[in-house]
């Protein structure tokens, strides 16, 4: 119980977590805490572990040391510091408190819109149909898709899709919503339709860590920032002082110029 | 001629029965071993991945004809006294088996590693993610390869007739050795063997378009 | 009960398998030969042909297809030379089966790679000013034949042991040779046991050896 009363007040509590795929370190010593109702953003340049370390707090991914905590319960692991995977029920069980949504949408495309929500919702929550069908309806209509309820996913764009994508994880009641780059396999037209569904999350208290290379909705909807390098954290902090041209951290300032130069 | 054909029918009838029923025991049998292995070739330990691949390389790199009479003719020595009927079956099914196993491996893993992980992430526990999201999406991609395979073992079932069951193909070699009449027979029992493989071909095309529900 | 494997018996008739078995990949070579020139020229006619021709070149896939082998081999050996004025061996007899069962499937095969030829490369053909025939041997068949190649293969391994049919008409190949030994030494089990290793190990040495082929028909070009 100890742990549990010296864990900090963040909801998500990642410590020193380590991990390497073969020779080729892709975490090295990652911390990073994020509070109820936060908005983290992470950013950094290809290939630096963004993705990983989303895939590792919700356990699609394995890691070699360290701690990974969601409202103080490791994650993953029977406890920290053994390497003894729970159980298959109860990663199961774990992987349902976190939602998480995929660059590629991954909706499942043998079941309708309405159907890729509700499959969660009765066998995980144990729903009965008709709840679960009354509450997909509802976050169908959160993302503006209450009239495609009973479209096949091939039926809808990009957009639609993932917005139905983000409807499926935030109908599980997650405690924390993971999105890795939701709208970098989308056409440049449809992208803003999927920000404002996330805006809106946010602006409803959602706790959420994410990955973008949207950089102005980075800075408008983030409470922080971190910005990764290396398998690192290499600088964290509110969005105007790591955005800020002029900052001191020498590898951001390469990364902001060099996305700037690409991007703007 | 035409009257030792039309007299011969009823006896035809009964070996066309046996070869009906021969081909309907392979393909249900196969088709639940073959599910199970497939699934095992898949997701199983180690050993059993090594065993089922093994069974399946070594049984699809021998002639039919040659595994049915090991079995018939093996099977003894081994103490194992089989009818006939049932040697022949076992061999024809497990013939079928080592296909349904590539099938099923093969529809599994056409199945995007997204999709496993986007179950995995909303909680589904691992026989939750194989029977609701896995298996009917890889059930699709299963079934035309495999009703094509329905064909190949109605044809397949005709080498039974050469351990002394007379079915169709057997129904056809006698009547032809007391009639003399073989071209007439064989052209005969070629059309029934036609008939009945071109309309589950035909049937098959149309549960493929009827199971494509998903646009690519 | 115990039953002792002793394989004395299996070598010293091994002359039967050994010669069998090159019996076998002697019948598979002129099938597939034989059903690759078949194949070839439907394939090609279809393609450019109406709808009688067409419907006549299906009609012979269609059939060949949904009919038993065996029944194929019996009725050409045994049924044909009943109203036609023919005399040939088993051996003959069998390839002449095998050829045409074999060229049945390869015009499907051809006929999809032609099909699969990209039209931008025939357009190029075009642009340069070839003939159609020119285009057909030196763009369409080479390209078709490339993509065509690991196809061409498996047929080719599927016909070697479909050889194992030949037995039923008496053609001394390696399953004829497995019978031969197993009626006359009873040493059964032991018998398909060499048997089985021989079409293992030959059928997959072939499809390793055709597979390295591919591999330099595709870095050739
Ligand atoms: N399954 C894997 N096996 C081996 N290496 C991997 C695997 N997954 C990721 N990597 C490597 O780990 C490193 C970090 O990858 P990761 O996907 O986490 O980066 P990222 O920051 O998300 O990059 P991007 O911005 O391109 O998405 C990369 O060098 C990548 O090649
Ligand atoms: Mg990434």
């Amino acid at each position: 119980m100890s742990d549990a009363t010296n864990a900090s007040s963040a909801l998500l509590d990642v410590r020193d977590v380590s991990k390497a795929f073969g020779a080729v370190e892709v975490l090295r010593s990652v911390s990073l805490q994020v509070k109820r109702g936060e908005v983290v953003t992470v950013i950094g340049p290809s290939g630096s572990g963004k993705t990983t370390l989303l895939r590792c707090v919700n356990f699609l991914e394995s890691y070699d040391s360290g701690s990974i905590r969601i409202d103080g319960r490791e994650v993953g692991y029977r406890e920290a510091g053994t390497r003894q995977r729970r159980s298959e029920r109860d990663l199961a069980a774990m992987r349902a408190e976190t939602g998480m949504v995929f660059q590629s949408f991954n909706l499942f495309p043998h079941l309708t819109a309405a159907g890729n929500i509700m499959l969660g919702l009765t066998k995980v929550r144990g729903k009965s149909q008709s709840e679960a069908r009354k509450a997909a309806e509802h976050w169908l209509g959160r993302v503006g898709l209450a009239h495609k309820a009973d479209s096949l996913p091939a039926e809808l764009s990009g957009g639609q899709q993932q917005r139905v994508g983000i409807a499926r994880a935030v109908a599980m009641e997650p405690k924390i919503l993971l999105l890795d780059e939701i709208t970098s396999a989308l056409d440049p037209e449809l992208v803003g339709e999927v920000l404002a569904v996330v805006r809106s999350l946010a602006e409803d208290g959602m706790t959420m860590l994410m990955v973008t290379h949207e950089m102005a909705f980075a800075r408008d909807a983030s409470s922080r920032i971190v910005f990764m390098a290396d398998g690192g954290v290499s600088a964290v902090g509110p969005p105007k002082e790591i955005l800020a041209a002029e900052t001191s951290n020498e590898r951001l300032r390469t990364f902001l110029a060099r996305f700037r130069a690409s991007h703007f | 001629m035409l009257s030792q054909i039309l007299y011969a029918l009823p006896f035809l009838a009964q070996g066309f029965a046996v070869t009906l029923w021969v081909s309907l025991l392979v393909v249900v049998l196969s088709l639940i071993v073959g599910v199970l292995l497939g699934v095992g070739l898949v997701y199983g330990p180690a050993p059993l991945r090594w065993v089922v691949r093994i069974f399946s390389d070594t049984i699809r790199g021998i002639p039919i004809l040659v595994l049915m009479f090991f079995v018939y003719y093996g099977l003894p020595a081994t103490g194992l006294h089989l009818p006939s009927f049932w040697a022949a079956v076992l061999a024809l099914t497990l013939f079928k088996t080592a296909q349904v196993v590539e099938y099923v491996r093969g529809a599994v893993a056409s199945i995007p590693k997204g999709q496993s992980e986007a179950a995995m992430a909303i909680g589904l526990t691992f026989s939750q993610r194989l029977t609701s999201v896995i298996f009917p999406q890889a059930f699709r991609r299963f079934l035309p390869p495999w009703i094509n395979g329905v064909t190949d073992a109605v044809k397949g079932s005709a080498l039974v007739s050469l351990l002394g069951i007379t079915d169709l193909m057997q129904a056809i070699n006698q009547v032809i050795g007391r009639t003399y009449e073989a071209m007439p027979l064989y052209i005969l029992g070629a059309l029934i063997y036609f008939a009945v493989n071109y309309a589950l071909s035909l049937a098959s095309r149309r549960l493929e378009r009827r199971f494509a529900f998903i646009r690519e | 009960m115990g039953y002792a494997l002793n394989f004395n018996l299996i070598w010293r008739h091994f002359d039967k398998l050994w010669g069998g078995l090159l019996l076998s990949l002697e019948l598979a070579v002129i099938s597939i030969a034989v059903g690759i020139v078949i194949g070839l020229v439907l394939a090609v006619w279809y393609v450019s042909a109406g709808r009688v021709v067409r419907a006549t070149i299906a009609a012979y896939v269609e059939f060949i297809r949904n009919v038993p082998l065996i029944l194929l081999v019996y009725l050409v050996f045994y049924g044909l030379p009943t109203v036609v004025d023919l005399a040939y061996s088993a051996p003959t007899s069998f390839v002449l089966t095998l050829s045409v069962y074999s060229g049945a499937y390869l015009v499907e095969v051809f006929r999809s790679g032609l099909e699969a030829v990209p039209r931008g490369q025939l357009d190029a053909g075009k642009a340069i000013g070839l003939t159609p025939w020119q285009r057909l041997l030196h763009v369409r068949l080479p390209t078709m034949l490339r993509i065509t190649l690991p196809a061409l293969s498996n047929t080719f391994i599927s016909l070697f042991k479909d050889t194992s049919i030949a037995s039923v008409i008496s053609v001394p190949e390696l399953t004829y040779g497995a019978q031969w030994i197993n009626f006359n030494t009873f040493r059964i089990v032991e018998v398909y046991l060499v048997t089985t290793a021989m079409y293992l190990v030959t059928g997959y040495a072939l499809l390793f050896a055709l597979r390295l082929v591919e591999r330099r028909f595709r870095a050739a070009r």
